[in-house]
């Protein structure tokens, strides 16, 4: 219970890669795709029976090739708008991707070790072990019919061999140290006698209780009120520091990003748009839009008067997406390329290091109010292409 | 669109609510016989609203913001206090003499899919207030004043005859806000109506409200949470905590210099979009939740939760008071606070 991750007994598998180091990422994730077959395939082929080649019209790639880093220690903010494939992307790592979809490509190596070529009865010592998540909604994630203390001690025991008495004590301790008043008091309370914000502690507490490496917050506090948001965000932090723990945190907002997050993912219908250092990227977004979505929130310091500039038209249906860059059609930068070629995520041209954009270049505007002469940005012509 | 020309025609505030309460008993067993005690939802409020104003109600989950909404439209009796609408006070009269009122005063909600009958066109849902209150004439007519309003909200007339679920969230809260136009209202109730929709079409919407509200002259009562969005859109905000007004003030008052601990905590809650202004913020988190207003604390409702309280404020409850305190012309702020004078530790 009090081992630390360096205790570990060495893993299956582990010795096949390079040794983790802490300048090595905790996770890397190369090409990741995950497919939904349209409703019309199913049909056809007969329910479960996908044809598992590339030729599914009007199939859904809810993830579409996605790689991203995430080091020791480490805050990444996925962000995104409603069905942009952020959940998805997490459900992914942990491979409970939802009936018929599928991860169709992709690596996801954990410490060196590739996840999605696991058997399941090892995936399942992952889960909840070396990576645990936290949900939206703590409500329905929880039990109703067992008492807190019981189903925290049971997230120990499904990993430790230990007593229940021993369970329970750690579950005690667990509780306090996510802040819940007379923890110890309470260990025979049930959910419903908790509010919102105290079950989400509760959930903290379960994603905590076997020292995971990397904890996955799918928007752990879109259901609460602002005060409570702060405080659980807060926790969330200051206990995943403490221990070096990583944390991918899945949110839309991107205020939460800018005061959580060390490192920032943008993701767009189901692509990722932009990668890089959250300072880097708040300060100068190298992709339109990232750009767009800055211009369009509304920010507590904003001069009087300013306007929003909001991204015209909407998302659009993974079923039937442009055959160039998916952003194309909303993008105030667009030209003839994008229409017809797809980006790859690459190295920003004049941008720190890991700085990455899917995008072929734009006129981006200069200066921070976006007025002033348009400087070149990347370079049209000189970046690469997908397939 | 004429909407301009009824407001502005009498002197005075548009809408006014005098200490309003409005109190739910609780009750144990199917029948309600026993009353075990009352839901304090809103717990004596005052407000003004002037024509063509747009003001903020902000406050979290449970503080009563909705509850004033729907008594302001009548749809909830109120236990106690008045509503004054139009220099007429509107509290005691039935739902019948209310009816021809109900066409000036319109509701936008927060779920544009919830609201909308999944089963009418989008030129049905917007044409049928016109129905209901027999105007907009013959269906040709009726048909034009559809389209003309389709296109005053950002829908093209073409989508006139497809069904809610076509339509994605924004252009569904669009298609909410045509209908709370088709007559011509005077007051528009918004409550929270952006909240449900993503960021990128957030922005569409509260452009869309904004140019109404300057183009049509309309009074928009704004209720939310986000307290970034309110910035944007009114001019003068109440803070609502436990069913009780806890700070009103304008704009650049309440942001510059918020004087009750409540506005002061709400405000080091939401962070602002950018690392470096946030790295440079000290925000201090606030213990505890809202308690249930089943259940309000003794004295001043926030006391238990207050980084400032002191032995006095969990005995004798604050009135909402000007402030600063005097005699003269009509105050511009009004705080609830035994320690509105202390020193805040900056927020932005």
């Amino acid at each position: 219970m009090t081992q630390t991750p360096d205790q570990k007994p060495p893993r299956a598998g582990a010795a096949r890669g390079p040794s983790p180091q802490d300048d090595e990422p905790l996770l890397v994730v190369r090409d990741l795709s995950v497919v939904f077959p349209s409703r019309r395939t199913v049909a056809r082929n007969g329910a479960g029976g996908g044809s598992g080649s590339g030729s599914d019209h009007g199939a859904v790639w809810a993830v579409d090739r996605l790689s991203l880093e995430i080091r020791r220690g480490e805050t990444l903010a996925l962000v995104g708008e409603s069905g942009s494939g952020k959940s998805m992307t997490a459900l992914s790592l942990l491979r409970l991707v939802p009936e018929p979809g599928r991860i169709a490509s992709g690596e996801v190596r954990l410490a060196g070790e590739d996840l999605l070529r696991l058997p399941e009865a090892a995936m399942r010592r992952v889960r909840g072990d070396r990576i645990a998540m936290v949900f939206q909604e703590p409500m329905t994630s929880l039990n109703p019919v067992l008492s807190i203390g019981r189903q925290v001690a049971e997230a120990i025991r499904v990993h430790r061999r230990v007593s229940w008495r021993a369970a329970l004590a750690r579950a005690g301790e667990l509780l306090e140290q996510v802040a819940i008043p007379d923890a110890r008091d309470r260990l025979d309370a049930y959910p419903h006698e908790f509010s919102g914000g105290m079950r989400q502690r509760v959930m903290i507490a379960m994603a905590l209780a076997c020292e995971p490496e990397l904890i996955l917050a799918d928007e752990p506090t879109t259901a609460l009120d602002v005060t409570v948001q702060a405080q659980i965000l807060e926790l969330l932090k200051r206990l995943t520091r403490e221990r070096g723990t990583a944390l991918m945190l899945i949110t839309h907002d991107l205020g939460v990003v800018a005061r959580y997050a060390d490192r920032v993912a943008v993701m767009y219908a189901g692509k990722l748009m932009e990668q890089g250092d959250a300072r880097a990227v708040y300060a100068r977004p190298r992709h339109p839009y990232t750009l767009g979505l800055m211009a369009s929130v509304p920010r507590l310091d904003d001069p009087p008067g300013r306007r929003l500039v909001p991204i015209p038209g909407q998302p659009p249906d993974l079923s039937e997406l442009p055959p160039g860059c998916r952003f194309a059609p909303r993008c105030a930068f667009v030209h003839g390329r994008c229409r017809e070629e797809r980006p790859t995520l690459l190295q920003a041209p004049g941008a720190a290091s890991g700085h990455l954009r899917s995008c072929f270049g734009f006129e981006e505007p200069s200066g921070p109010q976006g007025a002033g002469a348009p400087a070149r940005a990347g370079t049209p012509a000189g970046e690469g292409t997908e397939r | 669109m004429s909407g301009t020309a009824r407001s502005g025609a009498r002197p005075g505030p548009l809408l006014e609510l005098k200490d309003l309460r409005v109190h739910f008993p609780l009750g144990e067993g199917l029948l309600l016989r026993r009353t075990r005690g009352v839901l304090r939802a809103v717990d004596g409020i005052s407000l003004r609203l002037e024509r063509g104003e747009t003001y903020g109600l902000v406050g979290e989950s449970g503080c009563g913001k909705s509850t004033t909404a729907l008594a302001i439209l009548r749809l909830l009796e109120p236990t106690a206090g008045r509503i004054v609408f139009d220099g007429e006070e509107i509290t005691g009269w039935s739902q019948r003499r209310l009816r021809p009122l109900r066409r000036r005063m319109q509701m936008i909600y927060q779920d544009p899919y919830g609201s909308l009958n999944p089963r009418m066109k989008a030129r049905d849902l917007i044409g049928e207030p016109l129905v209901i209150h027999g105007l907009g004439g013959d269906r040709r007519r009726r048909r034009d004043r559809v389209d003309e309003l389709m296109q005053r909200v950002g829908l093209l007339p073409e989508m006139a005859d497809r069904y809610p679920h076509e339509f994605s969230g924004g252009q569904r809260q669009r298609i909410g806000i045509a209908r709370a136009l088709a007559l011509e209202p005077d007051l528009l109730v918004c409550d929270e109506p952006v909240s449900a929709l993503d960021v990128s079409i957030q922005a569409q919407v509260v452009n869309l409200l904004a140019d109404l509200q300057r183009e049509l002259g309309l009074t928009i009562l704004f209720i939310a949470h986000d307290l970034s969005v309110v910035r944007h859109l009114c001019r003068r905000i109440g803070v609502m905590y436990l069913g009780r007004i806890v700070e009103e003030a304008d704009r650049d008052t309440l942001f510059g210099d918020p004087r009750h601990p409540y506005t002061r905590a709400l405000l080091d809650a939401v962070p602002v979009p950018d690392p470096v202004v946030e790295a440079a913020r000290a925000p201090r988190t606030l213990r505890g939740e809202v308690p249930s207003p089943a259940r309000p604390p003794a004295g001043c409702p926030f006391h238990p939760r207050c980084p400032i309280a002191e032995p006095r404020c969990s005995e004798v409850g604050p009135r909402l008071e000007a402030y600063p305190r005097r005699d003269a012309a009509p105050a511009e702020r009004w705080v609830a606070c035994h320690l509105a004078d202390a020193e805040p530790a900056p927020s932005l």
